[in-house]
């Protein structure tokens, strides 16, 4: 429109000489497209736009969170060494790109459980429901995996396609106990999973002693050649260890992602997760719905577990230990804003701050990025209110200088 | 007969921490803060308490009971500092109970690993790098002096014995008194089962809240420096599920403090048979491998929430944000 205004407008002030051919149905016409593509882009990008914003806005908790939890490690580093805090800084935030290729490889290696069991998490919280029980149902489908690699003999891809699969069954069955339990007897399901979570680990102690112990005797044995998945990319990714496992933590959110905003089941879930009475009295089987959620929840926790182990020279160690990653998966669950894709995406940062962590060796010890992680949650746990606080202390502050200019007014 | 008081001993022993645990996470859950943060607020006391035994056993001539006591009281009021946070979060700024608790949990561990790996060093000076505090203090007592000559009783509470014995009977003992006879613990009880009433009432139910969850820090902090120094001689940044474990008691206590006694003892027993059992006949000729002792306690808790979640006395409000506004 614009355009063909403008050159109207040059024609008719005889600054562009008119040529003698009969331009106005070439102008007409450029200005009818103009007008169809503007009517056409311009509510798109006004829609992309408002997005995006609305993104920002839905992102902000998130983003106050990890800006506070790099804030604390700066505080951290110039504690201890503050000389090298900018190195640190450098290392930290150039996390899996510190080695090229292959640190980069080992980041997707390493996001991959903590995308599952963060999916995990945010499964459970859609439907009104905290699973802390991840880990648990990890060990057992870790142990599973680990127990079928050791002990069966199959050929190449059915191996592992089988110990993934009974692993991923078994965290799955685990996950039921809870949602049994809170479903038919009312236990609160966060209490139930942390009893399983310790249930496990003395369990996977005395199993692994007993069936697949290695020959030193601290960890269980090696997995058979079979029973390992396959990498990914090794060439790409210069030997690191990223396995297809990845592959499927990444189509998982997805996959997650329409089960929850595609189908009759996610609505169903997502509705007792808004309210529970409310769902019940529109007629929706929440017990079912409740021993269903925590079932798929401790089914991709299990996922993790089995994927974890199934990668080469991973072996559990017997000692009395709950995994971490469960808990991690949380931390995923919270930074994500209980979204799958948020969970893939939030998976993948963390991942690439322990990446940093590592590399801050030998100046800062690599905890330091764990400590970062706890502030990032404990920081979003509190960012709803802290963004009340914040709002209160600019209307504040807005008020004082308002009212500090209409003094000067005033004294004028 | 003396398998029969080691066990009693060694119950004691694993018991009193546990118990000690237990009420402080009664004094935050009777206020209707839920604290699974229990774990990493051991950790955190207990690193701080045995640091400080590891400084004060190299620096001073300290009798070593002197030390034991100030180490309780270090780690006492880091715990306490501790919770701050947890209370701060759950109580000003309407966070989700669960969510702080599990990131003052990674972040304590995070944050001992961390400052022990950077600051250890041996008594010469030098760095060891490692996240063991490694202290030469001996806190035991072979045998109190005139007591232990008291038939059974002797032998059980008198010989082979930590103070921290004392130290957990005196505060359960106040526990059980502040929460029951005095008025802070009527108003603690008061904001876990209706804090809207309690309002009503001029209560301020941030501070006590705030108080309470304080209170369960300091508790969990001596928790961990007993832990760490009864039954080690090495921090070592693992409680083994010492704080969970705590919350299991807790339940199985029914929130009141004399079963949370038994609770303790019986969970207490159950570890310490994972130890002992191949030297009593009985046992052994069962066949029952040890990690099943130490399910034992998950399992139970478990079967007891299943089962008798009807007569529960859990605080009615527990785990819920007090919004002022909403009736």
């Amino acid at each position: 429109m614009w355009t063909s205004l403008g050159s109207t407008c040059l024609v008719k002030s005889g600054v562009m000489r008119m040529p003698k051919i009969n331009i106005k149905p070439i102008l007409s016409g450029i200005r009818r497209v103009a007008v169809k593509t503007h009517r056409v882009i311009r509510p798109m990008l006004s829609a992309s736009g408002r997005a995006f914003k609305r993104a920002l806005i839905r992102t902000q908790p998130s983003l106050i969170a990890v800006a506070i939890g790099i804030l604390a490690g700066i505080i951290v580093m110039l504690i201890f060494e503050p000389n090298m805090m900018l190195w640190g800084l450098s290392r930290l935030v150039m996390g899996g790109f510190n080695m090229g290729m292959n640190s980069f490889g080992t980041m997707l290696h390493q996001s991959m459980t903590i995308i599952l069991t963060g999916l995990a998490v945010v499964f459970a919280f859609r439907t009104g429901l905290f699973n802390i029980g991840a880990s648990g149902q990890m060990m057992i489908a870790a142990y599973v995996t680990v127990h079928i690699g050791i002990r069966w003999s199959m050929p190449a891809p059915y191996h592992w396609i089988v110990g993934i699969a009974l692993g991923t069954l078994a965290g799955a069955l685990y996950g039921m106990i809870p949602g049994l339990l809170k479903a038919f007897r009312n236990v609160n399901e966060v209490v139930s999973s942390i009893m399983l979570n310790w249930i496990a680990a003395n369990l996977l102690v005395w199993l692994i002693g007993q069936y697949v112990l290695s020959v030193s005797g601290g960890h269980s044995a090696n997995l058979k050649p079979t029973a390992l998945l396959p990498y990914l990319g090794r060439g790409l990714f210069n030997n690191s260890q990223l396995t297809v496992g990845f592959l499927i933590a990444v189509a998982m959110a997805f996959f997650i992602h329409m089960i929850l905003y595609k189908t009759t089941l996610g609505f169903q879930l997502r509705a007792s997760g808004f309210s529970m009475e409310g769902s019940k009295y529109a007629g929706m089987n929440t017990k079912r719905n409740i021993v269903l959620a925590m079932t798929i929840s401790g089914a991709l926790a299990g996922l993790a577990g089995s994927l974890l182990y199934s990668t080469w020279g991973r072996t559990i160690p017997r000692t009395v230990a709950v995994f971490r990653e469960g808990f991690e998966g949380i931390s995923v669950a919270l930074l994500g804003l209980g979204e799958p894709i948020g969970a893939l995406i939030a998976g993948i940062f963390l991942s690439h701050i322990k990446m940093g962590g590592y590399y801050m060796q030998p100046h800062f010890k690599p905890e330091i990025a764990d400590m970062i992680i706890g502030v990032i949650i404990y920081s979003t746990a509190i960012a709803l209110g802290l963004q009340i606080v914040l709002k209160r202390y600019r209307e504040r502050i807005k008020n004082y200088l308002k009212a500090r200019k209409a003094k000067k007014e005033g004294a004028q | 007969m003396t398998v029969f008081y080691e066990i009693m001993q060694a119950t004691l022993v694993a018991a009193i921490p546990l118990l000690i645990v237990a009420l402080g996470g009664l004094f935050a859950e009777r206020s209707g803060v839920t604290n699974i943060a229990l774990e990493g607020l051991m950790l955190f006391g207990g690193f701080f308490g045995i640091w400080g035994v590891q400084l004060l056993e190299r620096n001073t001539e300290l009798p070593v009971q002197i030390i034991y006591l100030l180490a309780m009281l270090i780690g006492a009021t880091a715990g306490m500092l501790f919770s701050m946070l947890h209370a701060y979060a759950s109580i000003y700024m309407n966070s989700d109970q669960i969510i702080s608790a599990t990131a003052l949990n990674i972040f304590a561990l995070a944050f001992v690993v961390f400052v022990a790996r950077t600051t250890q060093v041996r008594a010469d000076g030098t760095p060891t790098g490692g996240l063991q505090i490694i202290f030469r203090s001996r806190f035991i007592i072979r045998e109190f002096p005139v007591l232990s000559r008291i038939p059974v009783i002797g032998d059980i509470f008198f010989k082979q014995m930590y103070i921290s014995l004392f130290v957990g009977l005196v505060i359960f003992i106040a526990t059980w008194v502040i929460i029951s006879r005095t008025r802070f613990g009527l108003r603690i009880r008061a904001c876990g089962e209706n804090p809207h009433a309690a309002d009503s009432l001029g209560i301020n139910i941030y501070r006590i809240r705030f108080i309470a969850v304080m209170l369960s820090g300091a508790l969990a902090g001596i928790g961990g420096v007993q832990f760490v120094a009864n039954t080690s001689t090495e921090y070592a940044a693992n409680m083994v599920g010492f704080g969970f474990l705590a919350i299991a008691v807790l339940i199985f206590g029914n929130w009141r403090p004399p079963r949370i006694l038994f609770a303790a003892m019986f969970f207490g027993v159950m570890r310490v048979l994972g130890q002992y059992y191949v030297r009593i006949p009985f046992l052994a000729s069962l066949g029952i491998p040890a990690p099943f002792f130490r399910m034992t306690p998950y399992i139970a808790t478990l079967f007891v929430l299943a089962l008798f979640s009807k007569s529960s006395k859990a605080p009615k409000a527990l785990g819920q944000i007090y919004d002022q506004g909403k009736r």
